[in-house]
């Protein structure tokens, strides 16, 4: 494979290869592959925690620059402390058992909530060879298994036995229902672009032109709607009506307290992380530095960055645009929520596959008009 | 203009206007922070002068200031924060006259309308800018104003028009 004619010293491909021949030269095959599992699951467990409490902390911090504020100073440097401390907080808080609401129910809804999330999250090429999961429907996988926090915040809305949190998760639910759709458009372009739904040919099929730049318009389009129904789909921003302070006080998880509180809290900020990481594998090449066909020593410094960081870099940009927007737009209305997916997100989406199965079919993509891999 | 028209130019005129948005936070993402760290800052922390939060009676070198202990302020205090206690006094060319004996104000009562130093007629008191008054007692809150020995700074007359300008 071409990859192989650059050095990547920094790689974990190697480590991991080591740690598996060791398990497999001195236990059976059951027992490695046990070993092997249970491994994966910990450390992307560890991952989500971490990655969790960065985002809170990044979250904190951009938007105090936003509103020309400093934001946390004061736990340890640069207040590096404040969300790990917010975590053992609420830890250490009461589960408040509400009298007269639904307790299996109740109980249940966070745990749909984060099992959804994190079987997204445990679906997403973070680097190379640090990718849990390889379907060949990848993108089909994500869309259905994050479709299923849903259920969690309908549960919660309906068990709490509180019109606040009811009303609250049927805009959820109305506003997620709706943008799912837009999302799933906007992945399918690309999916007929690329012409896979396996997120690592899907990745490799970008090493030289990423989807973004390779269908031009009609990918550039399809990146910005994915984008919005992203961040719709997550309730921020904009378009954070299930929470609408003054309206519903907090929402679906209004009742909430405790570490089942966090569970949607960390729910939240995953979803947001989960959907930057797809489109950044979908539209912005994944893992895969940023390299240019032919330029060969150009693309060797390009690849003495790790792949890991090449990732979570990308994502990052996508995070702080999600913040950049949250910080810059009114709340919509309802009304209007559902007039912008219904009226002009899902239109201009159809007519975007359309185009691209043109652009395709007729081979006006970048790759076709100029020759890349 | 047909409804077809309008829903691009509603488009095209919605992503404008959305991207002057982002333009004018992405402004405000790099402009000067103003959090005031405070007690970090104590020292080059600037309280406008007109803040009120200490009632003060200026007292000259000579231990000197200019309360006629009239009572116009405590008259007008709508807290009955202020107390002027006076005193008859004999001078030296036998006439009797009210100086002033103890002038207290209560901080915990005070509600800082500045009604006490508008009305005072000989400019005698005026609120400072210093912030800081947390004690850890309400009756350390009962301020006595006036130093003890001082004295009613004696009129002359080419300063004092000049000094009612001042205040």
């Amino acid at each position: 494979m071409m990859l192989l004619n650059y050095s990547q010293p920094l790689e974990l491909t190697k480590l991991i290869k080591w740690f598996d021949n060791l398990l497999r030269a001195s236990l059976p095959e059951f027992w490695t592959l046990l070993i092997e599992f249970v491994v994966v699951a910990l450390a992307l467990l560890a991952v989500y925690v971490v990655v969790a409490l960065l985002l809170i902390y990044a979250e904190r911090k951009i938007t105090a620059f936003f509103q020309a504020r400093i934001g946390p100073n004061r736990a340890g440097k640069w207040g590096l402390l404040q969300s790990p401390a917010d975590m053992i907080k609420i830890l250490l808080k009461e589960i408040i058992k509400i009298s007269r609401s639904d307790r299996f129910l109740f109980f249940a809804a966070p745990f749909f909530m984060i099992v959804a999330s994190f079987a997204t999250f445990a679906a997403i090429p973070f680097g190379q060879s640090l990718h849990a999961i390889d379907f060949n429907i990848g993108v089909l996988y994500v869309i259905a298994i994050s479709s299923l926090g849903i259920i969690g915040v309908f549960l919660a809305g309906w068990s709490s036995n509180n019109k606040y949190s009811m009303i609250g998760a049927m805009r959820s639910g109305a506003q997620f229902v709706s943008y799912e759709l837009s999302a799933g458009f906007a992945l399918m372009t690309i999916v007929v672009l690329s012409g896979t739904m396996q997120f690592s040919e899907m990745i490799e099929g970008q090493r030289y032109c990423w989807n973004i730049f390779n269908g031009h318009i009609s990918s550039l389009i399809a990146f910005v709607i994915y984008l919005i129904s992203g961040h719709a789909e997550t309730n921020r921003g904009p378009f954070d009506l299930p929470e609408a302070e003054s309206e519903l006080t907090a929402g679906y998880h209004t009742e909430y307290s405790g570490i089942m509180f966090g569970y949607y809290y960390l729910a939240e900020y995953l979803n947001m992380f989960v959907i930057a990481s797809i489109a950044t594998t979908v539209f912005l090449g994944g893992y895969l530095p940023f390299e240019i066909q032919g330029w060969d020593g150009f693309n060797q410094i390009m690849n003495y960055i790790p792949s890991y960081v090449w990732f979570f870099g990308k994502t990052f940009v996508l995070i702080f645009l999600s913040l950049w927007v949250r910080w810059s737009f009114p709340r919509l209305r309802i009304d209007q929520l559902l007039n912008l997916e219904w009226k002009y997100l899902l239109p201009i989406n159809l007519l975007n596959i359309v185009l691209m199965v043109l652009l395709v079919l007729t081979g006006l993509t970048l790759k076709d008009l100029f020759g890349i891999l | 203009m047909n409804s077809l028209s309008k829903y691009f130019l509603g488009i095209y005129t919605g992503v404008k206007s959305l991207l002057v948005g982002m333009s004018v936070t992405w402004k405000e993402l790099w402009t000067k922070k103003v959090t005031q760290q405070y007690p970090e800052n104590r020292k080059t922390l600037v309280v406008s002068d007109r803040f009120r939060c200490e009632l003060t009676m200026p007292h000259d070198e000579n231990n000197e200031h200019a309360c006629t202990a009239c009572g116009i302020c405590q008259m007008n205090c709508p807290n009955g924060t202020i107390d002027v206690q006076s005193k008859m006094i004999e001078t030296e060319d036998g006439k009797k006259k009210k100086i002033l004996d103890v002038y207290t104000w209560d901080q915990g009562m005070c509600t800082f309308c500045n009604l006490c130093v508008i009305t005072c007629p000989s400019s005698a008191i005026k609120f400072e800018n210093n912030f800081e008054n947390a004690v850890f007692n309400r009756r350390k809150l009962i301020h006595r104003l006036n130093n003890e020995g001082s004295k009613l700074r004696e009129k002359k007359k080419e300063v004092k028009p000049a000094e009612s300008k001042a205040e």
